[in-house]
């Protein structure tokens, strides 16, 4: 053979030590958290070559989250469907009701590891904040979680399970009052308190080393995903989908699978009302590269680099970037970004609802709706997995008042 | 065949701290934010702090997502983005100004919109609106060089921040790229008034003089004569943000003219006790 060069580096193998993901990722954030940022690099370096952190964290996931998840065939939605054969990945099944224990037990254990017994985050759809305060209650840490007081009123049962773990929510009123603004509220706090506290960020977003280790903690989700595969199917599946806001569910499924490159991956952003600028929260979709809340990745912003106004109807996909591994992804051709809208959204629910006994996260139903959606188009030889990345019951509230049902559902 | 460098926009900025050294005064920069309440004012505003005896001057570039920034200057970028005002507006003021007054000026931005804008083209806008340099809170060493070069080549300042949280060998690693001055941000928190100045403030002051000649301004929380003869008898300068945005903003409904002249009478107190 001749002298030839170097395979070219799987896909899997970034970040660099930079935290780039191509040309996308870094860290932009002012120098007062640059030491806390190179700690959490360390002390995360330092946990992954540290057996007893796996065991720890491992054990948790196991008999505190329930862990592993199960992949069921969803019968009814395929055969609605009529074409390739549907199934779940259950992260709707974990203790708190979504894939964001995963990430937070996680980091728990970091901020534990660096001495750091207050914890603070952000929270969109509540999720994180709940899987944040959770984590917090078991591990004896404060907790102060940042949500936008537009996403209190839409989440409203999460904002109260906060509290009862002991975890005080700080609504927020910049800005549009969702959790861009979080983020941005999390930040402030922790640039006067970050030789105490650990930041911990609910999505694979933010500066190195976050996205990185955000994608690691989900990645249990793709590795079972791939192990229960080969064990129900005998093979990888033909497609695996998942919703994307920051991304954290949909790095952590598809994380795994980047070096499969026979396995088609796909990532499904909030389409909203409509694609006119305002109306989505489709980064990838209809952003351009910018620098959002420390990293370089697709952001939606105007002409001067003002962050854009976003909607969708799902709190957690209601986010104006998107981590900077996707964007990485997407600029590689190695997934496919596309998008579902708010009403397609809520029909996948009540689809989904009705036929499968899940009430999806709204956040879900975007993935759930464009799987239906394909399906229809493939053979039923062909396997797609959706990650059903949580549970709706945090939804409900907010769906009756979209349909001006009343709080139990009946018609008004 | 002529021998002269052509002036630098940097060039004026150096002269303040070197005239400042040979006379033993120190340097007042107040910081205001571009647009706000609108454009016309933002001028005026710049020409009477001039006058009032400000040496240099931080023109915040409204910025939607300002995370190192306290209450009172998000407001005042919310206010100003509220009211239409873009990097054209921007660059529009710093024209404007400089065309009136001498005061060198340096827009505080973020990288996000250096980023959007291009850097190439960010710094010739910056050149031909009269601005000597930057200050640009969100952009650390690491993510530097490119903006470095970019300022260099155009000669204008590229200010870097140390905090109390960087590390010492960090800290002298900073000092030696930055240009103009060096900024020492007073706390580990975002910017806004505080009744106390920092513990170890002057102490760290004092450790940074050791480690670097270039100029030490200190910045972050500082808003009284008190505070700032303190800090002037450590550092070259003080700059005051938060408590003058806040001013302005708390104007809003007055006369113009009465709002310059509580400005300019501020700002004089404050340039009084840095001499």
């Amino acid at each position: 053979m001749a002298a030839s060069s170097a395979a070219a580096p799987p896909m899997s193998s970034v970040p660099d030590a930079y935290g780039r993901f191509g040309r996308f990722g870094g860290r932009y954030v002012p120098e007062t958290l640059s030491a806390a940022l190179d700690q959490l690099e360390r002390a995360y370096a330092e946990a992954v070559a540290d057996p007893a952190f796996a065991a720890e964290l491992d054990g948790l996931l196991s008999a505190f989250v329930g862990r592993p998840t199960p992949l069921l065939f969803a019968k009814r939605l395929t055969k609605l469907a009529g074409g390739a054969q549907i199934w779940f990945k259950r992260e709707d099944l974990s203790h708190t009701g979504a894939h964001k224990i995963n990430n937070t037990l996680g980091q728990g254990l970091l901020a534990m590891r660096m001495g750091k017994r207050r914890i603070i985050a952000e929270t969109g759809a509540g999720q994180h904040g709940v899987a944040t305060a959770t984590a917090c209650a078991r591990f004896g840490l404060d907790c102060v979680v940042y949500m936008g007081s537009e996403d209190v009123r839409r989440q409203a049962p999460n904002v109260r399970n906060m509290r009862f773990m002991g975890a005080e929510v700080r609504p927020v009123e910049t800005g549009s009052r969702t959790l861009r603004d979080a983020i941005n509220e999390a930040m402030r706090d922790w640039m006067g308190s970050v030789e105490t506290t650990h930041y911990i960020i609910g999505s694979v977003v933010g500066p190195h080393p976050f996205p990185r280790i955000v994608r690691d903690f989900q990645s249990v989700i793709g590795r079972e995903t791939i192990e229960m595969s080969r064990k129900q199917f005998g093979r990888l599946p033909d497609a695996v989908v998942a919703c994307v806001g920051g991304g954290s569910n949909a790095a952590g499924m598809f994380y795994p699978f980047v070096d499969h490159p026979e396995v088609r991956l796909v990532g499904v952003e909030a389409g909203g009302r409509s694609g006119q600028p305002g109306d989505h929260a489709a980064s990838l979709s209809y952003g351009s590269p910018g620098i959002l809340h420390g990293s370089l990745s697709y952001v939606l912003q105007d002409q001067d680099g003002q962050t854009a106004d976003v909607h969708s109807v799902s709190a957690g996909l209601d986010y104006p970037g998107v981590g900077p591994e996707h964007s990485y992804w997407h600029d590689m051709g190695r997934v496919e970004y596309t998008s579902v809208t708010d009403l397609e959204a809520l029909d996948a629910f009540d689809t989904v609802a009705r036929n499968e006994g899940i009430l999806p996260a709204l956040e879900t139903a975007h993935a759930l709706a464009w799987t239906a959606r394909e399906a229809a188009k493939r053979s039923p030889d062909e396997i797609i997995v959706v990650c059903l990345s949580g549970r709706g019951d945090k939804d409900a509230a907010e769906i009756a008042r979209l349909r001006g049902l009343t709080a139990d559902g009946a018609k008004a | 065949m002529s021998t002269t460098t052509p002036a630098r926009p940097i060039d004026a900025l150096e002269a303040i701290f070197a005239a400042n050294r040979a006379a033993g005064t120190k340097a007042l920069a107040p910081f205001v934010t571009a647009g706000d309440p609108d454009v016309e004012t933002s001028v005026a505003v710049l020409e009477a702090i001039a006058k009032a005896g400000a040496s240099f001057c931080e023109l915040g570039v409204p910025y939607s997502d300002p995370i190192a920034d306290g209450p009172v200057i998000q407001a005042s970028y919310t206010r100003a983005l509220g009211k239409g005002i873009s990097l054209e507006g921007m660059f529009g003021i710093a024209r404007e100004a400089s065309a009136r007054v001498k005061m060198p000026i340096l827009a505080m931005a973020s990288y996000s919109l250096i980023f959007r804008r291009g850097i190439d083209r960010f710094v010739a806008d910056a050149v031909a609106a009269g601005l000597a340099g930057f200050v640009v809170p969100d952009l650390p060493l690491e993510e530097s060089d490119d903006l470095d070069a970019a300022c260099r080549t155009a000669g204008l300042a590229l200010v870097r921040l140390v905090t109390p949280t960087t590390p010492p060998d960090r800290a002298e690693a900073i000092a030696k790229k930055s240009t103009g001055f060096l900024y020492c941000v007073s706390v580990a928190g975002v910017t806004g008034a505080r009744i106390e100045l920092p513990a170890g403030l002057i102490d760290r002051v004092k450790w940074l003089r050791t480690k670097t000649d270039v100029p030490i301004v200190v910045g972050f929380g500082i808003s009284d004569p008190d505070q700032v003869r303190a800090v002037a008898a450590v550092a070259d300068g003080v700059i005051v943000g938060s408590a003058l945005v806040r001013r302005i903003a708390e104007a809003t409904g007055q006369p113009r003219e009465a709002m310059l002249a509580d400005v300019s009478r501020y700002v004089a107190d404050l340039a009084a006790a840095c001499r």
